[in-house]
């Protein structure tokens, strides 16, 4: 789950991680009090998006002036965003986060993630701060150090040390600097975070060490512990149809195309995407209805992936195990009836009794296009979705 | 012959009488797998589907003599379940469970080093060896005995492939399923290690997909020395998105890795038939024993 960049450092001042001072704004009116409340001459006006490069976009600004500010927040608030991850037709804005400026003497990047090859939670740290970490690793990977940390022991005073020197940190500041990036550990496993990304971390002109931007996301599957970040969930940043889909257990991605795909299991639905390609098609949607496919799921489904416009024909490509093709069949027949559409659906059945399944699709009285296998499906469902 | 499990292969289920652990125990035992009990703290001394119900792993343990155990547990009692069974000296944990916390998979990778005790899964189908002994969820009706062994992390797509097979006249030796989250246990290299030393299984067919790095090291491993079996290989997500989580919580490309070309590149430098189209898989595999 992601959150926003001032609610990932709520989280990390409350593990004592330090931030700079900054107020949240959802409107213009507030700004004025926000810069007044901060006081100082120098401010910060940075987008609340959950897409990253949002500096890229012109969504964070430096101001100098309440004037500044004011303009900085008009040009911002409520006006789309487009960032290298937004797409685009970008992301409206709708809070922005002031935050006091900050005098820099150097900027490091520190990141924690669960690397998958070392099956361990990795700290990785750079003098190369403000740089995007894909880029530092792939033209200078020397500049990069990883440190692999033991879950029972957790990040010690000896490796945090290390690292601070590594990315340069003054040596009178290094136990400062340890101190913080063990903070920050202690917030990403205490939290369940499966991110947490401090890039720039700054060295201040005054000789503090602090996370000047915050990027955090967290594991989902760990939520049922921490009823806390679940209210930071913000609904905004998270497509109808998504929000819809997952409220029915069902794993949905909207996608280019044309051709509408409901398969039960992840890996089969990435086949089916692959195989409509193979026949020159474009799917429209990743859309997994889990390994079961009732009937409910299977309405709940269709309406999602009908609501976008530019579905021409429908694959339904299902395998029956244990839950039975002729079930599967029955389901299906009642969930297309429910839904009124005149969109081409094909289907393939395959499994356990997918004869009798076949039967039942057959004999329905629906206008189904009933493939005999994935191939047969693929070529099908394309060239319906070419008439 | 097979790898891991076989007839005589006893087997412990984890939170035996919930639903899901009744309905596919039940499953089980029609098929032959000698499940000889279950554990459920609290629960001990009753019987279930006819088996004795133990409150400690350990207890289960001595009692019947069990080797493996299947785990049906909820995801917040997952992490304690495992390490309930590591530390009882199971030797083959099957953890059918969805939605486990990563934190709580770090700590059970850490617990599981320096102990002989093998993990498939979480988030998995399980294991098979077709006639004999089928541990997890698969539908055993789809599979036949042969000499294919068959890794895959994902479930449908793996019977899809199974099918294949099937249709083409080959049975398989033992099916894994390994899961597909972001940490999981057994990985497609130990399979293989497993796979090369068994002389009923002739060759290998991997199912991967996007995300991480087990088709790599699976790469690496086998250009690292000359396999002696044909190894096939089909990676689903060729088309998918990058910074989106295709279902499975580890089918994601992130940050230039994961993607399946670097995947497929790696697998055919190694010597892997590597299928295009998923259509192709069981062709592809009659043609490589032949």
């Amino acid at each position: 789950m992601k959150v926003h960049e001032f609610q990932a450092k709520e989280i990390l001042r409350n593990g004592e991680v330090e931030t700079p001072r900054g107020v949240v704004c959802h409107s213009l009116d507030e700004v004025p009090q926000a810069l007044k409340q901060l006081g100082g001459s120098v401010w910060v006006v940075k987008a609340q998006i959950h897409a990253g490069g949002r500096g890229k976009g012109g969504g964070v600004r430096v101001v100098q002036s309440a004037e500044d500010a004011l303009g900085a927040a008009r040009d911002i608030l409520h006006q789309p965003l487009v960032t290298p991850q937004t797409g685009p037709e970008g992301q409206i804005v709708r809070k922005l986060l002031i935050e006091e400026g900050i005098g820099i003497q150097s900027e490091i990047y520190a990141g924690l993630v669960v690397d998958r090859s070392s099956q361990r939670v990795v700290l990785m740290i750079s003098p190369e701060g403000g740089m995007e970490i894909e880029e530092v690793a792939a033209a200078t990977p020397e500049k990069i150090l990883k440190t692999q940390i033991d879950p029972e022991v957790g990040l010690t005073t000896e490796d945090a040390s290390a690292a601070a020197r590594f990315a340069g940190v003054p040596e009178p500041l290094i136990e400062k600097a340890a101190r913080f990036l063990q903070a920050l550990y202690r917030a990403f496993w205490d939290n369940d975070a499966s991110l947490a990304e401090i890039n720039p971390l700054v060295v201040t002109t005054s000789g503090d060490v602090i996370a000047l931007d915050a990027k955090m996301t967290f594991d989902e599957s760990a939520l049922f512990r921490h009823p806390e970040i679940v209210k930071y969930r913000d609904l905004d940043e998270e497509s109808p149809a998504e929000i819809e889909a997952s409220d029915a257990g069902l794993s949905y991605i909207s996608l280019d195309g044309n051709i509408g795909c409901l398969v039960n299991g992840a890996g089969l639905a990435m086949a089916t995407m692959d195989i409509i390609k193979l026949y020159d098609g474009e799917p429209a949607n990743f859309l997994d209805i889990g390994g079961g496919a009732t009937t409910e799921q299977v309405v709940a489904a269709f309406k999602i992936m009908l609501r976008n416009k530019q579905v021409e024909a429908v694959l339904v490509n299902i395998f029956g195990g244990i839950m039975r093709c002729d079930v599967i069949a029955e389901g299906l027949v009642t969930a297309l009836k429910q839904i009124d559409t005149n969109v081409a659906v094909v289907v393939r059945l395959e499994g356990t009794n997918v004869e009798t399944g076949r039967r039942i699709l057959a004999e329905s009285g629906l206008t189904l296009t009933i493939a005999d296998d994935m191939d047969d499906a693929a070529a099908k469902v394309v060239q319906a979705a070419r008439s | 012959m097979s790898i891991l499990i076989n007839s005589r292969t006893r087997v412990l289920c984890q939170g035996f009488t919930g639903y899901r652990a009744s309905f596919f125990a039940h499953r089980a035992i029609e098929y032959g797998t000698k499940i000889v009990g279950g554990v459920v703290p609290g629960r001990g001394g009753q019987t279930h589907l006819n088996l004795p119900v133990f409150n400690t792993v350990k207890e289960a343990r001595e009692q019947t003599n069990a080797s493996a155990s299947v785990l049906f547990v909820p995801p917040q009692a997952a992490k304690d379940a495992v390490f309930e069974a590591i530390d009882a000296g199971i030797e083959l944990i099957v953890c059918i469970t969805e939605g486990i916390p990563i934190l709580d998979m770090l700590r059970i990778k850490q617990h599981l080093q320096n102990t002989s005790a093998r993990l498939i899964g979480p988030n998995c189908p399980g294991v098979i060896t077709p006639g004999q002994c089928n541990i997890g969820i698969m539908p055993a009706s789809i599979y036949q005995q042969g000499k294919i062994g068959v890794v895959s992390r994902s479930g449908t797509l793996f019977y899809e492939a199974v099918a294949q097979l099937c249709r083409e006249g080959l049975g398989q030796s033992t099916c894994i399923g390994i899961g597909a989250d972001v940490v999981s246990g057994m990985t497609f290299v130990d399979c293989l290690k497993l796979y090369k030393h068994d002389p009923g299984t002739e060759a290998v067919l991997l199912i991967g997909e996007i995300g991480g790095a087990v088709e790599e090291e699976a790469a690496e491993y086998l250009a690292s020395l000359n396999y002696p079996k044909p190894v096939v290989a089909y990676i689903a997500g060729r088309n998918a998105p990058p910074y989106l989580r295709m279902g499975h919580s580890g089918a994601i490309i992130a940050a230039g890795r994961g993607g399946t070309d670097k995947k497929i590149e790696a697998l055919r430098d190694a010597n892997v038939t590597v299928v295009n189209s998923p259509v192709e898989i069981g062709t592809t595999v009659r043609r490589a024993v032949r």
